[in-house]
């Protein structure tokens, strides 16, 4: 397997807090790899620097070879990275077969003027990534008018829709209703191996990174602490201490 | 309400207007401002639709009306000098907006109510250029070449009124349903979102704005060519804040609001601003408010609800 | 330069103190809309409408004063006394009646509120001081003029604008430094400023903190307004200069910056006034120059900090 994403010595502070303080990753091609680690260990400044939402003060990161420091967002989406967010980013006056058809039609960069939106070709495309998510019921709703794990499935369906080669998610599963999290979950997976995609989620469920990471990395205090596969990192004793434990003392992501 | 049913409106409400027209000759001019008036407020809606909204959109109204008055003693010929106009206007709008597009709301309405008062005092105080408020007279242009006095001159500019009410119409209505237009509403939204799949939320309401530009000109060139006489009153932020009325007051959501939202502000301005004018901001500001806090789907609005209940009923 | 310093020396020096004078009246209006913007999150159009409104107020209490053969000095008070009427009455009527329903509503449907509210507030001025220019020029008189040595030359320029104008704007921009920084009111407002839920989660109650601070911001543009009117006459459409007038000022300092406000006031200031004695079609234009070319080169304004959303 080759080097699809290669994170260097990466670095930025918000004033004395040091959300990256030299990450050193490499993400390999295919694989699901899974970021673990405290609140503020600088899990989600990763995905913000990868995907040009935030500029690191030093460090590089590349691409199948291509530096992507200093590139806006909408020019990394175009090579084929795409992400989903913690707190959804829905267009929150569409319905969710339009959010979904938007993507679609971004993606084919056919911001046409004079064609509609929902022309068949988008539509069934939309419908069939919403069935694939299970999201087909809620097509016609409005964003805004939706529970929170159905919208959070809506975001990622949208990150789908635009066939990344790479898709970085920020806590997937968070919202999402614990007795439908581990459905939701492999269909998640079988939908991305199925497209060959390589992923990075940001997670705080163990279960569901036991389940389908490939490599798992702990953040804390902006430095990587182990990197291994899950078996070997899940089980570890100090991860168990530091960053599960810290867990179940928490206060839920979501609320902040 | 479907597109069939929008159609059929449409032809009937343009049936009406040709109508009274005839019935009325008075009120000929009149109906043919309401159009003007129309065209220019699909601009206003359009950006209404991205959660933007202009304070100084009769700027692009004045551009084009001045371009006419300064083309036309040259070359009188109508259907070359809208297409010039609604040019100039829609490049005016091209250059502003690449400036105002990087802002939104707050700024994005005061900037353009800023650059139109600028616009408003230099057509005011460059007296040699555009003769102050008197303003530029315009000799009678000519339709395809044929020199039109009294009633057909009218009837020729309510036609080329109406013809490109009716397109601009189906225009905006479609564009407002493909990618480019829903995105519009992301950017009321969402524009995070739109950046991280790729488009630039700026070249969004760029198309936007170009295109408001554009009608707003076209808008404009009716103006003049109707009343054959250019003021900076054109470009006054009064002017701007009709437009913005009639949208509202029309119902924001709809092509069709923006025709009736027009026709009937102008119907009742003809009556009431004669004996009101110290008061007509007044009134407009007021009425504006009852709508944004009681009826915000203004008159289309309320009548679609109507419809609704009837066949309830 | 020289030649030319010699012979229009004397009309730069009134320029300079023309255009701080009028700095210092379109200073407290913008502080003011900055004021509210901070904690209401809205940018009130018809602010300026407030400003025209304390002018016009002011000149009807020195009409009343003069007419009644009550002392003339009285006029200045009179000044005060007219903008904190103007703020006291207007102000809570205005936050409560038509601000506080669309709080929560969309941003773009408050800016067309306070829109509707500035093409009411337009009329009004005229259906009460009527269309005809309105001039309150006794404390100005009062005052005299005073010869300022400039060069080998001497301006005579008017005391009132030389140092009441001024003045009065120093001890509003220190006074207003000194109540944000040292009262606990200032701190309050402050704090629903940065952050207005974690203030109201503190038990701060905010909505008294926007009431008082939309009163204060519009005594402050209405006491721009009376400052300002023993200079010139007023007529209708003072409202709509001074809120396009003050928004250039704000742009230009950036959103929310009090003592960046008081220098671009000042920028502006001069700027019109210079354009008045050279270019005089160009007047109007040149503020507008300035705030395009500082946003141009810094989009977020001279003093201004962007903020990354957090997504």
């Amino acid at each position: 397997m080759s080097v699809l994403l290669s994170a260097q010595d990466l670095r930025l502070a918000f004033g004395g807090v040091k959300a990256a303080d030299g990450i050193n990753l490499d993400v390999m091609e295919r694989e699901f790899l899974a970021i673990i680690g405290p609140n503020g260990a600088g899990k989600t400044t990763f995905i913000n620097m990868t995907t040009g939402h935030l500029t690191p003060q030093g460090g590089s990161i590349r691409y199948e070879g291509k530096e992507l420091l200093g590139m806006k967002p909408r020019a990394i989406v175009r090579l084929g990275i795409a992400r989903s967010f913690q707190l959804p980013q829905l267009f929150t006056e569409h319905t969710v077969l339009e959010n979904a058809a938007m993507a679609v039609a971004a993606r084919e960069g056919a911001f046409s003027p004079f064609r509609p939106l929902l022309r068949p070709a988008f539509r069934e495309e939309a419908e069939d990534l919403l069935n694939r998510f299970g999201l087909l019921p809620a097509a016609d709703r409005r964003a805004d008018a939706l529970n929170e794990g159905t919208r959070k499935l809506t975001d990622i369906a949208m990150a789908v829709a635009m066939k990344p080669k790479l898709l970085l998610m920020d806590e997937p599963t968070s919202g999402v209703a614990a007795a439908d999290k581990m459905a939701v979950v492999e269909t998640l997976a079988r939908v991305l191996r199925d497209a060959g995609v390589t992923a990075v989620f940001v997670e705080h469920d163990m279960d569901v990174v036991g389940r389908i990471a490939d490599r798992v990395a702990v953040w804390g205090q902006g430095r990587i602490a182990a990197l291994g596969p899950p078996g070997q990192i899940l089980n570890d004793p100090v991860v168990q201490r530091e960053v599960i434990g810290i867990r179940a003392g928490e206060v839920p992501h979501a609320a902040a | 309400m479907n597109a069939r049913l929008e159609i059929l409106a449409g032809i009937l409400g343009a049936a009406v207007l040709v109508l009274l027209a005839y019935a009325a000759p008075w009120l000929r001019f009149v109906l043919t401002i309401a159009l003007a008036k129309g065209i220019m407020v699909l601009g206003i809606l359009l950006l209404l639709r991205a959660g933007q909204v202009s304070f100084g959109h009769a700027m692009y109204v004045a551009i084009a009306a001045y371009s006419v008055a300064f083309i036309a003693p040259h070359m009188r010929e109508a259907l070359l000098l809208l297409p010039l106009a609604a040019v100039i206007s829609a490049a005016a709008g091209l250059l502003i907006g690449l400036f105002v597009m990087r802002y939104r709301e707050i700024f994005f309405g005061m900037l353009n109510l800023a650059l139109s008062m600028v616009f408003y005092s230099l057509l005011e105080k460059l007296y040699t250029v555009t003769h102050g408020t008197d303003g530029i007279r315009l000799p009678v242009p000519t339709f395809l070449g044929r020199e039109l006095a009294g009633a057909s001159y009218e009837w020729a500019v309510f036609a080329l009124a109406l013809v490109l009410a009716a397109c601009f119409a189906v225009v905006v209505r479609i564009y407002l349903a493909a990618p480019l237009g829903q995105a519009l509403a992301g950017i009321k939204t969402r524009e995070a979102r739109l950046e991280f799949m790729g488009v630039p939320g700026r070249f969004v309401l760029l198309a936007a704005y170009v295109l408001s530009a554009l009608m707003a000109g076209c808008g404009g060139t009716i103006i003049a060519l109707t009343s054959r006489h250019v003021t900076p009153a054109l470009a006054y932020w009064t002017a701007s804040g009709e437009l913005v009325f009639i949208a509202i007051l029309g119902g924001a959501g709809s092509v069709l609001g923006a025709f009736l939202g027009a026709v009937v502000y102008e119907l009742t301005r003809v009556y009431a601003a004669a004996n009101l004018a110290d008061a007509w901001q007044l009134i407009l500001g007021s009425v504006l408010l009852l709508v944004i806090l009681f009826a915000p789907g203004g008159l289309f609005g309320i009548a679609q609800g109507l419809l609704r209940r009837r066949k309830a009923a | 330069m020289m030649a030319w310093l010699s012979d229009n020396g004397l009309l730069l020096g009134l320029a300079v103190l023309d255009g701080l004078a009028s700095a210092a009246s379109i200073f407290m209006v913008a502080v003011g809309l900055n004021l509210v913007f901070g904690v209401l999150r809205i940018l009130n159009v018809a602010h300026g409408s407030l400003y025209a409104i304390g002018a016009y107020t002011a000149a009807s209490i020195t009409l009343f004063l003069t007419s009644h053969g009550l002392p003339v000095w009285l006029s200045f008070p009179a000044l005060v006394v007219a903008a904190a009427l103007v703020g006291v009455i207007l102000g809570p009527l205005i936050e409560r009646v038509l601000l506080k329903r669309v709080e929560k509503q969309e941003p773009v449907l408050q800016l067309l509120v306070t829109f509707a509210l500035f093409m009411i507030l337009e009329d009004v001025q005229k259906l009460i001081w009527g269309v005809q220019p309105v001039s309150n020029d006794t404390p100005m008189r009062l005052l005299g003029t005073i010869d300022v040595p400039f060069g080998a030359d001497v301006i005579p320029f008017t005391a009132y604008q030389l140092f009441v104008l001024p003045g009065i704007a120093l001890f509003t921009l220190v006074g207003l430094a000194w109540f944000m920084r040292r009262t606990l009111t200032g701190r309050v407002i402050v704090a629903v400023t940065t952050d207005r839920e974690a203030a109201t989660s503190q038990g701060i109650d905010s909505a008294k903190i926007t009431m008082l601070t939309f009163t204060f911001g519009a005594m402050l543009a209405a006491l721009g307004g009376a400052l300002a009117s023993p200079m010139s006459s007023m007529v209708p459409g003072v409202g709509a200069s001074t809120i396009v007038l003050s928004f250039a000022v704000v742009a230009t300092a950036g959103l929310g910056q009090v003592e960046g406000a008081a220098i671009a006031a000042v920028m502006i200031g001069l700027g019109r006034s210079i354009a008045v004695y050279l270019e005089p079609e160009l007047e109007v234009v040149v503020p507008y120059l300035i705030m395009v070319l500082v946003l141009l080169v810094r989009p977020q304004g001279l003093f201004g900090v962007t903020e990354t959303r957090r997504i």
